[in-house]
């Protein structure tokens, strides 16, 4: 298949997937709809790291950029009092866009586990000054209130999780995954596999390695604070230890594992098989939840090392 | 009066106590083909360092088309219209000899095209299916590049130093792990590449019969010094090059 006709496919795939959710909204219950949002919300961190990996590359620290996205949504609304969740969008997203580009030139320089390493020691600092700052509630986080869009504000009897806010979590990462999977088919994209592949090469064809791993750290820390920020909406709330800490970075990881990196969708699609995992083994089996984890991991690394998404491949007949 | 492409004035490296050149004046005309040659550390892939901007030299200038680069970057060089090919190809080892030029072709001077247009376009694509045939790799096109064999993948590696037609190139012992046998046959469509191209080429090698057969002219390092610089006929035949570089006579039949 031709880079032309998968890209084509995929937009094809993203607009009949966007559709499709938002024609289900009346029939899904709140706990389906929430389920939805939360999995895009977590898909669209762990797209950031499909373009990370794409790159050679993985980061342990992906949450310092989700909790950055996240507290700078509720802050802007709690301190500010804005509630549009397009410019409490905008506030994650530029937040964490000028982190990320400080951080890139102590980051874009290694490789490896101590490029993973190093973005797990920011996230810890990170967690560490969120839990010990009393104005932002410590370890207890603080709330955000229900969001607005463009002047319109949701039916206050409605509860959070209203069809506007559904419909922009949906919309926004449908355009978000299309626009992504057209960067990594261009020559910014390739340039990653430039990255992975050999590096010496790609300079003497005029290219900086290090200035395209800075490009990438910057979209993918883009990507999680987007990823947070939708989060934070619907959960109503937002700590450190559901953000910055190691074991939601750790969670970013497994997740992009098990979807593998063929698609943009296989973020989404991997995480929505988290949350509902997730929902249900706390539900009938909590004591368990963390070695059916395992369990899950080990199987997708041995039987599908190309993650969820090569049985779509194998489907189709051809290798990944 | 061809145009001097490439002047080197008192290029000076040091490693330590080692010298890896020193006082180098080389200079290039346009259209030449240059042969480099030199016994191990003498001093040539230092020469092809500092000239690609791999490597910063401690003293001398490195003036390319009248313009001074020294201590520019790889970057800056490869911009310059100087490319290189490597003693050990340095390729894109999972992807086929076709992607790896497609992303060669694709990624050369991206911020020109639209950086958000697909990579695989036709002209992109056209272009890396020309460079296939005018480096006669195309049969390979869809081997992975790890799989290759060695002359192949020499040749790749040369095609791929060429995309974006760069004014000089310097290809760092071409013919090194290739079989007697092949030798002939990759440096022939090498060369023949080269011409159609109009690149100005300098060429590290340690086989004085290719040197003979496809240089227009021989420059002899020692010990990071230029010893003769000259035809073919003269340098190979210069006494001192005979003792320190070549090791015995030009012509005859080599022990391999």
């Amino acid at each position: 298949m031709t880079l032309l006709r998968r890209v084509r496919l995929t937009t094809a795939g993203i607009a009949v997937a966007t559709a499709a959710l938002l024609a289900l909204w009346p029939l899904l219950p709140a706990w389906a709809a929430h389920t939805v949002g939360v999995s895009l919300g977590g898909g669209l961190v762990v797209l950031g790291l499909l373009i990370l990996i794409r790159f050679g590359l993985v980061s342990f620290g992906q949450g310092l950029f989700f909790a950055i996205g996240g507290y700078a949504a509720a802050l802007a609304n709690q301190f500010l009092g804005i509630t549009d969740m397009l410019v409490l969008s905008v506030a994650g997203i530029a937040s964490a866009g000028a982190v990320a580009w400080a951080l890139g030139y102590i980051v874009r320089g290694h490789r490896g586990i101590f490029f993973a390493m190093l973005n797990l020691a920011f996230s810890m600092i990170l967690f560490g000054i969120l839990a010990k700052t009393v104005v932002l509630g410590s370890t207890d986080g603080f709330s955000v209130g229900v969001p607005t869009l463009l002047g319109f504000a949701p039916d206050p009897e409605a509860g959070r999780l209203t069809f506007m806010l559904f419909g922009y979590i949906v919309v926004f990462t449908a355009v978000v995954a299309w626009w992504v999977d057209r960067i990594l088919a261009s020559p910014i994209g390739y340039a990653g596999q430039g990255v992975r592949e050999n590096e010496l090469r790609l300079r003497y064809l005029g290219v900086s390695a290090r200035g395209a791993v800075h490009i990438a750290y910057i979209a993918a820390a883009k990507l999680a604070a987007l990823g947070g920020v939708f989060t934070v909406l619907l959960i109503g709330h937002v700590t450190p230890e559901d953000t910055a800490y190691w074991t939601k970075s750790g969670e970013f990881v497994f997740v992009a594992i098990l979807g593998g990196s063929g698609n943009v969708a296989a973020p989404f699609i991997a995480q929505t098989v988290f949350e509902l995992v997730r929902t249900f083994a706390l539900q009938y089996a909590p004591d368990a939840w963390q070695m059916l984890l395992g369990i899950t991991l080990l199987l997708v690394i041995l039987f599908l090392p190309g993650g969820l998404w090569s049985l779509a491949d194998r489907l189709r007949g051809r290798d990944a | 009066m061809p145009e001097v492409l490439l002047e080197t004035r008192g290029l000076g490296k040091r490693f330590g106590a080692v010298v890896a050149a020193e006082d180098v004046n080389v200079s290039v005309t346009a259209g030449e083909i240059v042969g480099v040659i030199g016994a191990n550390g003498a001093g040539k892939t230092t020469f092809c360092n500092m000239v690609t901007g791999y490597l910063t030299p401690d003293l001398g200038q490195i003036l390319f088309r009248g313009k001074d680069i020294t201590g520019c970057t790889v970057g800056q060089a490869t911009e310059a219209g100087i490319h290189r090919s490597f003693q050990i190809p340095q390729l894109f080892p999972g992807l086929t000899v076709y992607e790896n030029l497609l992303l060669a072709v694709g990624v050369f001077g991206h911020r020109r095209p639209p950086w958000w247009q697909p990579l695989v376009r036709p002209e992109v694509e056209n272009e890396a299916t020309a460079i296939m045939e005018r480096y006669r790799i195309a049969e390979s096109a869809t081997t992975r590049v790890d799989r290759l064999p060695q002359g192949v993948r020499k040749l790749l590696d040369i095609a791929m130093a060429m995309v974006g037609q760069p004014a000089m190139i310097l290809l760092d012992e071409p013919t090194s792990g290739i079989s007697t046998k092949e030798k002939f046959d990759v440096m022939g469509n090498v060369i023949d590449a080269l011409r159609k191209s109009a690149a100005t080429v300098l060429f590290v090698e340690h086989d004085m019969e290719v040197v003979g057969r496809y240089a227009d002219r021989v420059i002899a390092f020692r010990e990071g010094r230029v010893l003769a610089d000259g035809t073919p006929g003269v340098v190979l035949e210069d006494p001192a090059v005979i003792e320190h570089v070549v090791g015995r006579r030009p012509g005859r039949a080599p022990d391999a």
